[in-house]
């Protein structure tokens, strides 16, 4: 402490701003009925390709839409609509993470009621997006198998806020030698206890127990179909 | 690189403060940033230099404590520390944690000002 000066405590969180009004977005999409399932992953980890196919087969038993975060373009958006479901893009500019005001305002036209899984795909992120509460119920963090085994031990404080683990691209995974056994290992290491799902949204392999789980978390049975 | 939105939402609730109180000349601003909070530290210090330009801030300096990450096992039943952020299992039993008691921490703690 400097001589003549004194001290004021505060003690206030840094992200209170964001932590509330997540808050209050949690208990909106509660009262709406809406399952919220937040996306993050490396740029180029598949969540794109994965959220259109599994739009586009939610879509003929319930009511779907997503938000998507990107820096720039309406590119994302543009692909995700070909699902036919309601689909909005959100252009952060030059910020690397979604916040729950960008949620909230993204959100404005839409009458949450009228749906039953809502998407949000973060920007493509493995760092920043870890600190920011959108009210999600769920969130996924995908790993392709191009990415190497080790992504989780390098980047623990993503995969330590994420309820599932997505391995995507399976069926390139012989090609990339991926080693499904250590990767699994490396995210209980960051994540112990944490649901893995391995899925090709191309070859739609692993797809349908990857929607079982989804629709198993938005209406919970006593036996969770996913082995931990 | 998100610790420059960090650092503008610190100068936005300091500002908050200092209104609230009167005309504060503020010396220096106390954090506490988890091992897993997910924010640089040298990173959110140039950050806060570039945030607190042109405000009531500007000078002052950002004090940072890390707080190492804390976790609970439930086989020992006792507080242990994370020894590397990639393993998060109990440094005595070996058993895997989930509960973390401390480390998530992104605190404004105190506001040091001038008399």
């Amino acid at each position: 402490m400097n001589p003549g000066t004194r001290i004021i405590e505060v003690r206030q969180n840094l992200l209170k701003k964001n932590d509330l009004l997540a808050r209050q977005l949690r208990q909106r999409f509660h009262d709406a009925g809406v399952y919220v399932i937040s996306m993050v992953s490396s740029p180029g980890a598949g969540k794109t390709e994965l959220l259109q196919q599994t739009l586009t087969k939610l879509r003929s038993e319930h009511r779907v839409a997503a938000l998507v975060g990107d820096l720039a373009t309406e590119n994302d958006a543009a692909r995700l609509a070909r699902s036919q479901a309601p689909v909005k893009q959100i252009t952060t500019g030059t910020l690397c993470h979604l916040e729950a005001a960008m949620v909230e305002s993204a959100l404005q036209e839409w009458n949450l009621r009228e749906l039953d899984f809502l998407f949000i795909e973060n920007v493509g992120n493995l760092v920043c997006p870890s600190s920011y509460d959108l009210g999600e119920d769920l969130r996924l963090v995908l790993l392709s198998v191009t990415e190497g085994e080790d992504k989780p031990l390098k980047y623990p404080t993503i995969f330590n806020s994420a309820d599932v683990a997505v391995i995507s691209k399976m069926d390139i995974a012989a090609a990339v030698e991926f080693d499904e056994a250590t990767a699994r290992r490396n995210i209980q290491a960051v994540r112990p206890g944490m649901n893995i799902v391995t899925v090709s949204a191309k070859s739609g392999a692993g797809m349908d127990s990857y929607l079982d789980f989804l629709r198993s978390c938005k209406t919970p049975s006593p036996v969770s179909p996913i082995p931990r | 690189m998100h610790e420059l939105s960090i650092a503008m939402s610190i100068v936005e609730m300091v500002e908050d403060e200092m209104e609230h109180r009167g005309g504060l000349q503020i010396v220096a601003v106390h954090l506490r940033i988890g091992q897993l909070a997910g924010v640089v530290k040298e990173a959110l210090l140039s950050s806060y230099e570039m945030a607190c330009e042109d405000t009531a801030l500007a000078g002052s300096q950002l004090i940072v404590e890390e707080v190492p990450v804390i976790m609970y096992c439930p086989t020992c039943d006792a507080r242990r520390p994370v020894l590397a952020s990639e393993w998060f299992n109990c440094p005595q039993c070996g058993a895997p944690v989930t509960e973390i008691v401390q480390g998530k921490e992104l605190e404004l703690v105190s506001l040091e000002i001038d008399e």
